[in-house]
């Protein structure tokens, strides 16, 4: 019933939607993802920013979907948003006005996926040491991958 | 859209700050921070004006190791994520993976892996009470908590194997059934963990040391620890009562009696006080698990997912020929993404699957706890004295396997 009431209240802002195990899932255009979330929080009451990661696609075009959860406690749910990202302009809008947990988070989807979060300042690796080259969960970057020797510091 | 950004660590101590301030560097290798977290502060006088906390320096590549092991040898690895609570994550991970190949668990395993959650809960909380109050020169309320830690851990060595990394859970079951005693020198444990729990609360809760260093520091609302992501024991001492194993029950929880407590004011003081509380709930559950516990197999009869009896390998072909299959080719789990949390010591532990039908996980991804509070922590250290740094970061159980993945 959540799913319902999502669906007829963000009527023509999201793309497609779904339910996986019980959890309502909404595909949006990067564009939307804010009004979405802004309204998501604001009428049904989804006040925890739980998760972003992405998930790598090389085969498919866009190549990346930036994967959302979120919990309401209103609603006692959860709820799943999916973005896809082209290869060529892997960018979405932050959520960091909204929520500050998206703050860390969004620097580790950049970290290991190389996607950028417009309006996030503050992109600096945090879980990866700097220096490091590449983004090592994209499925292109191999097990075994040879990293540059990071010179000491003075 | 920027593309160059400054480097984490040295960029923040290189750069110019207030020529009144000065710039300290804690961590990470510095007992207190767990030899993981290292937090640049920048200091007015004594107090905290700004916290930048950088974690990482136990990055292990957690994530990418999964999609490379089938289902069964990505148990081990989720061991060491949260390592004061290994079992917990075991079951999390299984529960994700049971989901999605449409498996129900035994009623004796469902029961089994709801007492084993609960234990790990008092290891966890026990290890995390223990460290923050010695970090504040508490010794003997450390040495007795390690003592009931130590407990628990060589009983549960007895039933796993391992005191630390147990690997217990299977898909579909758990890896052996009790052995014979264990039940009553659970009780027996529990009677101990009593008493010592009793006395730490005789030695902390109206200390007048403690007080002061804990009562109004690092204290948040509910709607700033909302924002922050903070779940878990965190959260509840804020006052909001958010328990998944009351609001969303899995495993056993919706036939369970017990109690959510929650803090006032979100201080030190709270956390450390709704985790002793969690104590006496989590005993008090483990002995309606053992009353209600249930005979019969601890793992579903299901040839595609479970390991056939070590007995029958090597005395029937069929079982010897399942056992190869499932450890060669592995378990594979119909196409399909799921989001499973469950209520961790921590808080939300959230592990995010999908699997494209073959006997890799496609994608793993854990919401860890630890990870969501370092992102937080700062706004609790900023204005508060350097010598709170310690006692706040001790209250927010910190678990570097977990944080860094």
């Amino acid at each position: 019933m959540l799913r319902d009431a999502l669906t007829t209240a963000l009527n023509g802002l999201f793309e497609r939607t779904g339910e996986s195990f019980g959890m309502p899932v909404l595909e949006l255009r990067p564009e939307n993802i804010v009004p979405v979330v802004n309204r998501l929080r604001a009428e049904f009451g989804f006040e925890l920013f739980l998760d972003v990661t992405a998930v790598d696609y090389p085969q498919r075009s866009p190549r990346f979907d930036v994967v959302y959860h979120l919990y309401s406690r209103k609603h006692n749910g959860r709820i799943r948003l999916k973005v896809s990202v082209p290869e060529d302009r892997p960018v979405v809008p932050t959520l960091t006005p909204l929520y500050g947990s998206a703050r860390y988070m969004e620097r580790e989807v950049h970290d290991m996926y190389g996607i950028g979060f417009e309006g996030n300042t503050d992109l600096r690796p945090i879980l990866l040491y700097e220096g490091f080259a590449g983004h090592p969960l994209r499925k292109d970057y191999v097990m075994d991958m040879e990293q540059p020797i990071v010179p000491y510091r003075e | 859209m920027q593309t160059h950004y400054p480097a984490p660590v040295s960029s923040y101590l290189e750069r110019t700050a207030d020529p009144d301030s000065v710039v300290v560097n804690i961590g990470p290798s510095h007992p207190a921070t767990h030899g993981t977290i290292q937090i640049i502060a920048e200091l007015s006088g004594e107090t905290v004006k700004k916290a930048d906390v950088h974690c990482g320096y136990l990055h292990r590549g957690f994530e990418k190791e999964a999609e490379h092991h089938t289902y069964h040898k990505v148990i081990p690895y989720t061991d060491r994520l949260n390592y004061c609570s290994a079992l917990n994550n075991n079951f999390v991970f299984a529960d994700a993976v049971e989901r999605l190949l449409g498996i129900a668990i035994t009623p004796r395993c469902t029961v089994l892996r709801t007492l084993l959650c609960e234990y790990s809960r008092i290891a966890d909380h026990v290890t995390c009470v223990a460290a923050s109050v010695m970090e504040m020169g508490a010794m003997t309320a450390f040495l007795y908590l390690m003592t009931v830690r130590d407990y628990i851990y060589e009983h549960l060595n007895h039933l796993t194997g391992a005191r630390l990394t147990h690997s217990y859970v299977r898909i579909g079951g758990l890896a052996r059934d009790l052995p014979d005693g264990w039940l009553a020198r659970l009780e027996e444990i529990l009677q101990f963990c009593e008493r010592y729990v009793a006395r730490i609360h005789g030695l902390m809760d109206r200390n007048r040391i403690f007080i002061d260093r804990t009562r109004n520091v690092a204290a948040m609302t509910t709607a700033h620890a909302l924002n922050w992501g903070f779940t878990g024991p965190i959260l509840r001492s804020t006052g909001l009562g958010v328990d998944l194993r009351k609001d969303s029950p899995y495993l056993a929880y919706d036939q369970l009696e017990f109690e959510v407590p929650v803090g006032i004011k979100g201080d030190n003081y709270d956390r450390y006080y709704v985790r002793m509380c969690e104590i006496d709930e989590s005993i008090s559950m483990i002995r309606q698990c053992v009353r209600m516990l249930p005979g019969g197999p601890v793992s579903v009869d299901d040839p595609r997912v479970s390991l056939p009896e070590k007995e029958l390998v090597y005395t029937q072909i069929e079982a010897l020929i399942q056992h190869f299959k499932l450890v060669m080719e592995g378990i594979r789990v119909p196409p399909g993404e799921i989001y499973v949390a469950h209520e961790a010591p921590n808080g939300e532990l959230g592990f995010y699957l999908i699997s494209d039908g073959t006997a890799r996980p496609y994608k793993l991804h854990i919401r860890s706890p630890s990870f969501v509070h370092m992102g937080g922590m700062h706004t609790l250290l900023e204005g508060y004295q350097v010598a709170d740094v310690v006692p706040t970061f001790g209250s927010m159980n910190m678990i570097g396997g977990e944080c860094d993945r």
